[in-house]
């Protein structure tokens, strides 16, 4: 048993482990000591002091996310110095914030706003210091940065070199001038930025939010010359509930469905039947490579690691663009699913094509980026017109005045709108390894992957990086050459993870044959556009709802999927055949670090 | 629809977002540094182990070279050291001492100090700002002049100082800064 510390909180009796941090130990006795500058996914900054609290002995007030505990410490929480203290802490913040609140897309979403709330905080008290003419930067696809919402808490800086490893922004000046700054102040889109928008789900306030492209879309519903498209992905069905009444790891997947049928999009699809296809192409572009490296001796790029996650895809194009060809070539779910809705399904329903506008409901702040890259015109349109966040498409469905709550489930559309539960845990970390696994296996072996209801637990959970081997035995005579071979496999979830995987790949280390990659921690289910906030215990929740999501399933393997097995049979003849490398994979471009 | 084809501005790569408190603006110019400048900067790098912790020793070095720390300097340390450019900006513009502007070929320095200021310091300064028409830590588009304020030179009995280079002037009236300007006309 570890060193444990007895101290008393508001006069109630406290043990802890040794090193706990007064805030930590408040929590266990349900005493809500207020944070800003604290996020329980970061290192501790202890720079806005709205934690203080009283220690009896000391002069000064104690931030107390950042004191450790001590034997016999007497500590009060609510005392009137201490309000007064926060109160002005409060104040002062903001006299320094742009209080537009009204018109702030994080309004009633916000923790300064909930704080001068609470604190009744007298907007007489300080005058205003806001700077002047502080421009909003909307130079990326993805993510807008306002510095006059800016409270400095760092959470975005830490987040970026923490979490992410991209150190985008950082803190720049000082004193009154200090900001949070891209080099050189450089626009949002001229940086590394990869557009995870991590920064943005941690962000306390309105200052760093996802680029809205949702009044397009309303405008584009309200025009009758044109035919919008929805699809959505994986884990905005366990998510999007949270902003609607729902507690955390709720599906709500056919209510969703319904509410966007209500809204007017013209057809509800699912980003699930392009996350089986990318299963069927991507299988097949592994079992390619191991071919080729394994039976005929030549030098392919091993391991191959999956481009789902648009962030993780920017990430490896800046940090190491000399590693481009152990991506996979194909294009993320979003990406296929616009291509061939332009294509193939304008096709079998009779609709001109360039009347079709293809939304994706995305849990992603770098699927608006990716929508944009310049290379995303297979279809001869832009292949996907936008990618709204989970958090858009809850605005669009407060705006429409549905009662969500009481609305009847509804089923996806077709075509495109089949999937498997191989398909939903795409959206968790490790997801997209599994259903690769559940494919492969079977195509190789011809038999079933031997985990117990189809449930690969080494390659589920929250751990950073984690590893798995399966050995093939007995398998087809067409892959003779597999017989006894141990496929190992990593996954990785957060680019910090990322990193450390990559540094293997270039010191030439690597002991793997094929990696997932997501840029989010815990996956799309914790991306930069889910519901504000995410912690460790809301991911859990998030992704146990995928898992059952899967289990309710009745198709559970990706090759299984009727609509998969038609496009092949009617559009695209075979994995990885001519139409396939037409409209589902891509090339990645090489970008500067420095 | 062309509803999703932002409206982005197309800006100069270089060109700051906004300078209200950045004071980069000679920043935004692209520069064509020296290779042997850059092969010197190597070689402070390499002394330093490439070590990401002398950070600010290499800076510190770096303007020695370069007379200050402009956005190239500043991605090759980022890149020797394997530190992020941000935090490389973030510690240049944390400094007072480290400068992204380069120095005019006349660097004018007047005195501020207690001794300087209440025998019209001030007074002179604006007279300098308004001839060069150019703010305390900028350089005038020439690159002739640049303007910086320093506290007490140690002569305090010559109250208001200025110094031009390495020339130092004593009991400066406002009406002098002509003159001395028309010193370097060259």
């Amino acid at each position: 048993m570890a060193d444990t510390v007895k101290i008393h909180i508001d006069g109630i009796p406290v043990e802890v482990i040794k090193g706990t941090s007064i805030l930590d130990a408040a929590k266990t006795v349900n005493v809500k000591i207020p944070t800003l500058c604290h996020h329980e996914d970061l290192c501790v900054a202890g720079n806005c002091r709205v934690c203080v609290v009283e220690v009896e002995g000391r002069k000064n007030l104690v931030a107390s996310c950042a004191a450790p505990v001590e034997e016999g410490m007497m500590i009060k929480t609510t005392t009137a110095k201490v309000r007064r203290a926060r109160t002005d802490l409060i104040s002062l913040l903001v006299s320094e914030h742009n209080t537009q609140c009204t018109t702030c897309y994080r309004s009633t979403n916000c923790e300064l706003q909930a704080l001068a709330s609470e604190y009744n905080v007298d907007s007489e008290r300080y005058l205003s210091v806001l700077k002047p003419n502080l421009q909003i930067d909307k130079s990326s696809y993805s993510i807008e940065k306002d510095d006059s919402k800016c409270v400095r808490c760092q959470r975005c800086v830490r987040t970026c070199a923490e979490l992410q490893h991209v150190n985008a922004i950082d803190v720049a000046h000082k004193g009154r001038d200090m900001k949070i700054s891209t080099f050189m102040d450089l626009p949002m889109n001229d940086v590394v930025c990869v557009n995870c928008g991590q920064c943005v789900t941690h962000c306390p306030t309105g200052a760093l939010t996802e680029r809205r492209y949702y009044h397009e879309i309303w405008e584009a519903i309200g025009d009758p010359d044109k035919h919008v498209v929805i699809n959505t992905a994986p884990s905005v069905r366990v998510a999007l509930g949270e902003m609607l009444g729902y507690p955390v790891g709720t599906r709500v997947t056919g209510k969703m469905v319904n509410a966007l049928k209500k809204i007017g999009f013209d057809s509800v699809l699912d980003t699930d039947f392009t996350a089986d296809l990318t299963i069927m192409e991507e299988g097949h572009e592994f079992l390619q490579r191991v071919t080729k490296a394994l039976k005929y001796g030549e030098k392919v790029a091993l391991p191959m690691i999956t481009s789902c996650s648009p962030g993780w895809v920017k990430f490896i194009e800046h940090m190491y663009p000399e590693h481009l060809d152990h991506l996979s070539t194909c294009k993320s779910p979003q990406q296929m699913f616009g291509s061939l809705v332009k294509t193939f399904y304008a096709e079998k329903i009779g609709v001109d094509p360039s009347k079709i506008v293809s939304v994706a409901a995305m849990p992603c702040a770098a699927k608006k980026f990716e929508a944009n890259r310049p290379e995303m015109k297979s279809s001869g349109y832009q292949d996907v017109d936008a990618g709204l966040t989970t958090r858009e498409i809850g605005h669009m469905i407060k705006q429409s005045g549905l009662d969500f709550v009481n609305l009847p489930d509804m089923d996806y559309d077709s075509y495109m709108g089949e999937s498997s539960g191989a398909a939903v845990i795409f959206g968790a970390t490790g997801g997209v390894m599994e259903a690769a696994l559940r494919t492969v296996y079977e195509v190789v072996t011809g038999r079933e992957v031997p985990f117990k209801n189809l449930a690969i637990t080494p390659v589920r959970g929250l751990e950073g990086i984690k590893e798995a081997a399966v050995k093939l035995e007995n398998v087809l005579p067409a892959f003779d050459f597999l017989e006894g071979v141990e496929v190992k496999v990593a996954i990785a979830h957060g680019l910090r993870n990322a990193r450390t995987i990559m540094d293997q790949i270039k010191a030439g280390t690597s002991p793997y044959h094929f990696i997932e990659v997501m840029a989010c921690p815990g996956g799309c289910i914790g991306g930069g556009g889910q519901p504000i906030p995410t912690t460790d215990e809301i991911r859990k929740k998030r992704i146990a709802a995928i898992y059952a999501e899967d289990e309710g399933m009745p198709v559970r393997k990706s090759h299984e999927v009727p609509e998969i097995k038609m496009i092949y049979e009617q559009f695209l003849h075979e994995p990885l055949g001519h139409k396939s490398h037409e409209l589902l994979h891509t090339h990645y471009i090489k970008r500067k670090r420095y | 629809m062309n509803c999703c084809i932002p409206t982005i501005s197309t800006r100069a790569t270089r060109s700051p977002l906004n300078n209200l408190n950045t004071g980069n603006t000679m920043s935004s110019i692209k520069i064509k540094l020296h290779q042997q400048d850059i092969d010197k900067l190597k070689e402070v790098c390499a002394s330093f182990n490439n070590d990401a912790g002398e950070l600010i020793n290499v800076l510190h070095k770096a303007q020695g070279i370069f007379g200050y720390l402009p956005a190239e300097v500043q991605e090759i340390i980022s890149k020797e050291l394997n530190v992020p450019l941000a935090k490389v900006y973030g510690v240049v513009t944390f400094y007072s001492f480290f400068t992204m502007i380069p120095k005019g070929k006349h660097p004018i320095s007047i005195c501020t100090g207690t001794a300087c200021y209440v025998r019209g310091a001030e007074k002179v300064l604006d007279e300098f700002k308004k001839n060069l028409n150019i703010k305390v830590g900028e350089t005038t588009a020439d690159g002739k002049f640049s303007l910086s304020c320093l506290r007490c030179v140690g002569a305090c009995g010559l109250a208001p100082v200025v110094l031009v280079g390495e020339k130092t002037y004593g009991r400066v009236a406002p009406d002098m800064v002509k003159e001395i300007l028309a010193e370097y006309k060259d």
